[in-house]
């Protein structure tokens, strides 16, 4: 691709409005771009939560214990909720945008967009009811 | 650069397999353990059950790819989110470092605590 630049002396330049730093503030859109982006932010919260709990988990009951209850700390609790709120909306929007990202026929038919996203859905409920049945269900 | 072309739609593929990860496993899991069993909604599970789950090495394979991959999801897109959302460009490949290194790092971390479990 690159061997083939031609390079034009004293081309003019293109004006090119400065974007303000706080562009994704001007549209409720925007905002929610960016909100769907800091989500990534909660799900690595999730990561060090989790391993917290596995390192727990390996030291013993007490360690386990006490865990929980450093969970219903202030500062847990806040970490915990907010990340929720965002891990729902990287689920919500990832699953909506899964449509426009995968595009599976049969035969030479497109499989419309709400079956992709419905079986996304439905995916997700099956994976949230096998985590409660693994940590409760007596078998 | 130290992202050279190439790895980059390597790094989009652990971007969208993280993405899948997230989404259906977190939500749930944070509700319980953030919410639920911290608030008393529900009694969490005993020592020993967790234990068994834990340590099962099906579920200690699962736990290491979610983690991960969720960690290199986080670090495609808390790139492009400083990248795009604040136009941090003069510091890329600091941004880079940091994000993918920590993603190895995040890794290496969960392999070592997964394969501690007893």
């Amino acid at each position: 691709m690159t061997q083939n630049t031609i390079y034009t002396p004293y081309h003019p330049r293109w004006h090119r409005t400065r974007v303000s730093t706080y562009w994704w503030l001007a549209r409720g859109s925007y905002f929610l771009f960016i909100l769907r982006e800091l989500s990534s932010l909660a799900v690595a919260w999730f990561v060090v939560y989790l391993l917290m709990l596995i390192s727990a988990v390996s030291k013993g009951n007490d360690a386990y214990q006490q865990l929980l209850h450093w969970s219903g700390t202030p500062f847990a609790l806040f970490m915990n909720i907010g990340s929720f709120v965002f891990v729902v909306l990287h689920a919500v929007t990832w699953f909506n945008l899964a449509p426009q990202a995968m595009v599976v026929k049969v035969g030479s038919r497109r499989v419309p967009g709400f079956l992709i996203a419905g079986s996304n859905y439905a995916g997700w409920v099956v994976v949230s009811i096998a985590i409660v049945a693994l940590l409760f269900i007596q078998w | 650069m130290y992202i050279k072309r190439p790895i980059e739609p390597m790094l989009w593929l652990l971007f969208s397999a993280g993405g899948v990860m997230a989404a259906l496993v977190m939500p749930m899991t944070l509700f319980l353990f953030g919410l639920a069993f911290p608030l008393g909604w529900l009694a969490p599970p005993t020592y020993d059950r967790l234990l068994a789950i834990v340590s099962n090495p099906l579920t200690r394979v699962i736990l290491f790819v979610l983690c991960s991959l969720s960690l290199f999801h986080w670090a495609h897109r808390f790139r492009y989110t400083l990248y795009d959302g604040l136009q941090i460009k003069h510091l890329n490949e600091v941004i880079n470092m940091v994000c993918y290194g920590g993603a190895v790092v995040g890794t290496l971390v969960a392999a070592y605590l997964l394969v501690m479990v007893p």
